[in-house]
């Protein structure tokens, strides 16, 4: 079968659209969001590539590739929130900038606790900490600072797999009522995907998601060397 | 037309994120480059927003399944995460939602109090 897929460029495409199209079907038939589309769509797709016994090789010659080729300008788009929204987010500058650092402070910590408890390897410890951050920059520092990118690239897609299904219901749990806070919360825990789900609970969480994905990212570009240096 | 102008617009930036981030080897992606330069374009006029709406609308409403390879390539990654499988999880499941609501109620702190300050 695997040949088959492998001669069918739509494949990847199909299994991923399809899939995560019958994920918002589904929710609109309930009523309400059962299933979160994007992991509704991992999950069938990491299955239908199990059970074929397909290597992730094909699906990405034949479709994947086309869907990722077309996350640079997705992101970039993200500006057009962040356009619209701007005077809200100049004005509360310094939340911006003071919830990003607490979150990058908390995550360093969580880090270090991590290094403590399980006596973690400096490389596996160093490919943790750029997990809250978009993908390309992640990658790029745990090379540079001595971890596995493999793992940094992993730990950052779950990371943000969570965080997009996640968000509403832990800002509720955390009381966090303030769109403004709530995206912020969104962007700087997990990046690009969780901002992708921020965009869709509103303009203004999308808009201070992408920018907490900006300013977080430079955050652990700082903060991050200063913590590897604990990994002995 | 429209849609195939907004499509250039938006392609053209890409292309010149790409080159930024050709020219200056910092472990940054081209999207933030980009991010920054739509950005700047769209605040000076350059680009005015009804020019690229539409398809950055879709573009944005698309994302969650543009990361959907991403996320699928975790398969590939299977056998190397497996010790540090449990520091992973933990700092995925917990890690992650300490960092949002940590974040959440730091910057809700903070915009309350500035809108306290404000009515006084």
């Amino acid at each position: 079968m695997k040949d088959m897929f492998a001669a069918c460029s739509f494949f990847g495409l199909l299994l991923a659209a399809g899939s995560y199209q019958l994920a918002r079907i589904i929710n609109r038939r309930v009523g309400r969001e059962i299933c979160n589309p994007l992991l509704f769509a991992t999950l069938c797709c990491c299955g239908v590539l199990l059970l074929t016994g397909t290597e992730y090789e094909v699906f990405y010659e034949n479709g994947g590739r086309v869907l990722e080729f077309f996350l640079t300008p997705s992101t970039i788009c993200l500006s057009i929130p962040l356009y619209k929204q701007f005077i809200l987010l100049k004005k509360n500058a310094g939340a911006v900038l003071a919830g990003c650092a607490a979150g990058v402070l908390a995550h360093m910590a969580g880090c270090v606790l991590m290094l403590v408890l399980f006596r973690m390897d400096g490389a596996g410890y160093i490919s943790l900490l750029p997990k809250s951050i978009t993908t390309a920059i992640g990658k790029g520092l745990s090379e540079e600072l001595g971890g596995f990118p493999a793992i940094t690239m992993a730990a950052i897609m779950f990371t943000g797999l969570f965080g997009a299904v996640a968000a509403p219901g832990l800002l509720k749990l955390a009381g966090v009522k303030d769109p403004l806070c709530q995206g912020l919360a969104i962007g700087t825990s997990s990046h690009a995907a969780g901002t992708s789900r921020a965009v869709e609970m509103g303009e203004i969480q999308g808009a201070a998601s992408s920018l907490a994905i900006v300013v977080t990212g430079l955050l652990t570009v700082i903060a991050a060397p200063l913590f590897a240096g604990l990994a002995g | 037309m429209k849609y195939l102008h907004e499509a250039v617009i938006i392609a053209a930036v890409t292309f010149a994120a790409e080159i930024i981030k050709f020219f200056i080897p910092l472990p940054v992606p081209a999207s933030i480059y980009g991010l920054i330069l739509l950005f700047v374009l769209l605040k000076s006029g350059v680009v005015k927003l009804e020019e690229i709406e539409h398809v950055g609308g879709l573009l944005l409403e698309l994302m969650p399944l543009l990361l959907v390879p991403a996320s699928v390539s975790f398969l590939t990654v299977l056998d190397t995460i497996q010790e540090v499988l449990l520091p992973v999880l933990i700092m995925g499941f917990v890690g992650t939602s300490a960092v949002m609501m940590i974040t959440g109620r730091a910057a809700q702190a903070l915009v309350r109090r500035g809108g306290k300050e404000k009515k006084t």
